[in-house]
């Protein structure tokens, strides 16, 4: 089965559980007046679950044929091997490590390093430029949102 | 108008908003000419930034200057290194980059810049002829013809994505309407869908999910193939921007054609820069002379200056259902209605009464922002394109570093960032199937205002007899069936009819 009927059959797996939530489960709380109301807070998500359904068993059952030539997609999946995968990998965990490390480690370093191990992961070796480069971009950014938008964010580690 | 002109001005010509569009301007020039790098990434990233500046029409201003330079800014890498940053500029590299191989990438980037400032100003001419003229129309709606109309919006938009992605892009359409209600809604003061996790009460974060859906996946496809990232040797010397006055005469009926065609395509859901820049190509070449069709491909100035001028004006005429019906057309309007929402502006045709001066100065500084294209682009091009020899290896950290910034100073905590990552990959899967993602956002954007028209009208109707009793409101959602019934019904027939399968009409 191809990946683009697999994930309509997660979005129909989606669309099935809201519906549940929608018919079965969000009526009983609704007080007394309301129900007089001939709008629900679930009539419009049930609507949508229905559609939603359909339209997810359309693309899952194959009933719509593409006439058109199959255009060759910018990338195939079906070779993701071929493709810097890791490299992709290891970005998204390290934006995964910068968003639980942004408030204990402090703007700065947290900052820093993402931009200095991004590099890195993506082949830099230079550090003489690489560190100094991520160093003022850091300072920078810092200086507007701080300074100049007026978002408060921790500079420092905690502890400092 | 006069009056509504004059406001304009005055708000327009006022140093911050020139700022803004000079900004907007050039930050778009240099971001679109990254390639991979498309307008809707570009003003996602800019959003944060927009909405803490606090004021609407600066907001706006800005980022309208980003939308339009970042065209151009795409067409400069598409005449350059044939590697398009924006979609709507793909045609242009037919003819640029042919061009520039020639010797002649001076000339090109005159041509486009010159191209694109007719078809940007052409446009706002056009706009401020037609918004007015719409909103008056538009008055008259009732939020039944509401729901109807943003219902006929959401299935062009479906139905302008192509054969056999008719499904998938309503798919993505609903399922942007079921994140929608999610969180507190204002209709009915009760948390949905919230699952009992606090973080969801307030709903997705609008901007965190533009950042998931464009910028992310685009970061995302440029490490895994570097051969969208084409680097440029840096050594291509641009000179000799002059054209002769010979081929000023030969490009100009084609400018003034494409304009005007490229500003109704643009008006219209769902189709955008990219279909008109397209399908201007493909008009100027069929209507070109025998010899002068053979040069088309090769390095014709009439085939540069085609998608040029009309991708500019498709690019104003999306503003037109922003501005008059407050329905976004295509991902990148639906993105300016998310941040003129978040600062408590609600466009549509009660703007134009209410806040006249948000309305005039955006119209007035796309005026100024073409000039500024033109005269402070047209000189610092050679200088600007320098920006295309930035390594990769620095480029890609700083703007996955950009989308976690925009998302984390929009809502100011960190569990937002995580929810970044998370969509971003999904976003990335459903890329990689080949289902489009600015259905996703516009259905997002436009579900919380859908539900609300409906909820109104079924409440003064007392059910959904509203449909009935209003003919406008039937006759739209007639159209809007249609939309979506037509294209795959007659997608149908041409399969059968090319297997030889008699089909009874």
């Amino acid at each position: 089965m191809a990946l683009d009927r697999w994930i309509a059959m997660v979005i129909l797996c989606i669309a099935l559980a809201y519906g549940y939530a929608a018919f079965f489960t969000m009526d009983e709380l609704l007080p007394p007046f309301m129900q007089r109301n001939p709008i629900w807070p679930s009539t419009f998500p049930k609507v949508l679950s229905v559609l939603a359904i359909l339209a997810s068993l359309v693309i899952l059952l194959g009933l719509e044929k593409s006439t058109g030539p199959s255009k060759t997609p910018d990338i195939d999946y079906r070779r993701l091997g071929d493709y810097n995968l890791g490299q992709a990998l290891a970005l998204l965990a390290l934006m995964v490590a910068y968003a639980l490390l942004l408030r204990p480690a402090g703007f700065v370093l947290s900052t820093t390093g993402f931009l200095v191990g991004g590099a890195v992961i993506l082949g830099e070796r230079n550090f003489l430029i690489l560190i100094p480069v991520a160093a003022v971009a850091t300072g920078i950014v810092w200086y507007l949102v701080d300074e100049v938008l007026g978002i408060f964010m921790r500079p420092l580690p905690n502890f400092m | 108008m006069i009056e509504g002109l004059l406001i304009g001005l005055a708000a327009a010509f006022s140093l911050k908003n020139l700022t803004m569009v000079i900004a907007g301007c050039l930050i778009g020039t240099f971001i679109g000419m990254l390639p991979g790098l498309g307008p809707m990434s570009i003003i996602a990233i800019m959003i944060p930034v927009a909405i803490t500046l606090g004021d609407p029409s600066a907001a706006l201003i800005l980022l309208a200057g980003v939308y339009y330079g970042a065209i151009f800014g795409g067409s400069t890498s598409s005449i350059l290194l044939n590697a398009p940053g924006v979609a709507g500029t793909v045609a242009t590299s037919f003819d640029g980059y042919p061009m520039a191989r020639q010797g002649q990438a001076g000339k090109a980037l005159t041509i486009a810049a010159i191209a694109s400032f007719a078809g940007g100003t052409i446009g706002a001419v056009l706009l401020m002829v037609f918004a007015p003229m719409l909103s008056t129309v538009a008055l008259l709606f009732h939020s039944a013809e509401y729901f109807a109309l943003m219902v006929v919006g959401l299935s062009a938009i479906a139905a302008f994505a192509g054969t056999g992605n008719v499904a998938k892009a309503i798919l993505m359409t609903l399922l942007g309407l079921i994140m929608a209600t999610v969180g507190e809604g204002a209709l009915f003061n009760l948390p949905r869908f919230t699952m009992g996790l606090m973080d969801l009460q307030s709903g997705f974060s609008f901007i965190t999910l533009a950042m998931a859906m464009f910028a992310l996946p685009e970061a995302i496809f440029l490490v895994l193939n570097p051969a969208r990232s084409a680097q440029a040797s840096g050594n291509g010397k641009i000179e000799n921007l002059r054209i002769t006055r010979e081929e000023g005469r030969k490009i100009a009926p084609v400018i003034g054609r494409q304009s005007i065609q490229g500003f109704f395509i643009g008006v219209l859901p769902g189709a955008g820069a990219t279909i008109a820049s397209f399908l201007g190509y493909a008009v100027e070449r069929n209507i070109a002379s025998k010899e002068e069709q053979a040069e088309f491909g090769k390095g014709s100035i009439k085939g540069l200056a085609a998608p040029e001028s009309a991708n500019n004006a498709a690019c104003t005429g999306s503003f037109v259902p922003l501005l008059t019906l407050g329905i976004p057309g295509s991902g990148t309007t639906a993105i300016l209605l998310g941040a003129l929402i978040a600062l408590n502006v609600t466009p549509g045709p009660r703007l134009m009464l209410d806040e006249p001066q948000i309305f005039w100065s955006v119209i007035i500084s796309m005026y100024i922002g073409n000039l500024v294209l033109l005269i402070l682009n047209l000189p610092l091009i050679p200088y600007i394109a320098k920006v295309l020899t930035i390594p990769r290896n620095y480029l890609i950290p700083f703007i996955l570093f950009f989308t976690l910034m925009g998302s984390y100073i929009g809502q100011n905590n960190a569990t937002e960032l995580l929810l970044l990552v998370g969509m971003g990959v999904c976003a990335t899967v459903l890329r990689f199937a080949d289902y489009p993602l600015a259905p996703l956002l516009i259905g997002f954007i436009l579900g919380r205002m859908l539900e609300d028209n409906f909820a109104r009208s079924m409440q003064l109707y007392d059910g959904v007899g509203f449909i009935l009793d209003r003919p406008m409101t039937l006759g739209l959602l007639v159209i809007a069936a249609l939309l979506v019934v037509v294209p795959s019904y007659r997608a149908r027939r041409a399969k059968a009819r090319k297997e030889g399968v008699a089909e009874g009409d």
